[in-house]
């Protein structure tokens, strides 16, 4: 999913100061499940905003919205005919979301109140972690499920580096070195000659690297 | 036991401080409230084993809200007892009494009034 963290209160506070009638609007999906932007974390800064502009006395309307989603058209929709009695919508979703939602809404501000991170996994409660970096040309197959190009910090294709020290990467030593994952899966899955097998360059042109990036579905396009 | 302890304070029990959600705590505010205080079990005594741990961090994260917007993160506390510690609760109530009328109230109260008038 895509992980999010939130952004410091007072961040938020000096994006809507200048509002008079907000709406906040979270999203049912990844930001729910790493406790930044869902239900109960509009709630959350809701009332810590209400509670901040009773302070100063100054009147500002906040009201709450939870959308399944911000990334399709049918959801952003739900909010069409309410959002003109709002100066600006704070959006809890991940930048996906803000953007999406953005578009629609050409003439309403829309904020980020979260920073979005990266794809990863909830490791633990409390700790997420990064797995894809969606380079476009998926490789877990011939490495046991490991993916060198986000969990390597070089993003080494055929093997560790010099700097690997008791499993772990030279960068940090609670990074787990990825090829080391990866030697131990595929002795663990028997394919060992894998590992022997050259990785032609890759090629690139499918990464964020060559631009934004598109799919197209000619199968399921109408 | 029939001990004393003021009469500033308004008890809601719960089943357990786990039950205690962030919201309610910030709500107590917004709705002017001087101060809340959650009173759990001893820290591994929790016989839903970790409702007042839980309680605990939702209790901090409170903290960290209504400091960072102006109220007082001081006006929120969790205490830990046993629920055999008649004379400790009665402590807890005073401590925290002292702490709020030192504090003063909620400045939400005196900025609601002003709108009003």
């Amino acid at each position: 999913m895509i992980v999010a963290d939130k952004k410091p209160i007072e961040e938020i506070i000096e994006e809507v100061k200048d509002y008079n009638s907000i709406l906040i609007a979270g999203c049912n999906e990844c930001v729910t499940v790493c406790e930044a932007g869902g239900k109960k974390e509009v709630g959350i800064l809701a009332s810590a905003l209400r509670m901040y502009f009773m302070n100063l006395g100054k009147d500002v309307k906040i009201d709450e919205v939870t959308l399944e989603r911000q990334c399709d058209h049918e959801y952003l929709e739900e909010i069409r005919n309410n959002i003109d009695q709002y100066d600006a919508v704070l959006s809890i979703a991940c930048g996906v979301g803000v953007q999406f939602m953005a578009e629609k809404y050409f003439d309403k501000p829309i904020l980020p109140g979260v920073n979005t991170c990266f794809l990863g996994v909830t490791e633990e409660r409390g700790v997420w972690t990064e797995r894809c970096q969606a380079c476009g040309q998926c490789i877990l197959a011939s490495t046991g499920g490991i993916c060198p190009v986000s969990r390597c910090a070089k993003r080494l294709f055929n093997g560790p580096c010099g700097g690997s020290t008791k499993g772990k990467c030279e960068i940090n030593s609670e990074v787990d070195c990825a090829w080391q994952l990866i030697v131990d899966r595929l002795k663990e899955l028997d394919k060992l000659e894998d590992y022997e097998k050259l990785t032609p360059i890759k090629d690139w042109s499918t990464d964020r690297a060559g631009g934004p990036r598109k799919v197209v579905r000619e199968d399921v396009k109408l | 036991m029939r001990l004393q302890y003021p009469d500033t304070i308004r008890v809601i029990r719960v089943p357990c401080t786990g039950k205690v959600d962030i919201l309610h705590l910030l709500r107590a505010f917004e709705k002017g409230a001087d101060g809340v205080y959650v009173v759990g079990c001893m820290e591994g005594d929790c016989r839903f084993n970790q409702g007042n741990l839980r309680a605990r961090k939702r209790v901090e994260q409170a903290q960290a809200i209504l400091e960072a917007i102006g109220i007082g993160g001081d006006r929120v506390q969790m205490y830990n007892l046993s629920s055999g510690e008649g004379p400790k609760f009665a402590e807890y109530a005073r401590e925290m009494t002292e702490r709020i009328e030192k504090m003063g109230p909620n400045p939400l109260k005196a900025a609601r009034q002003k709108k009003a008038a």
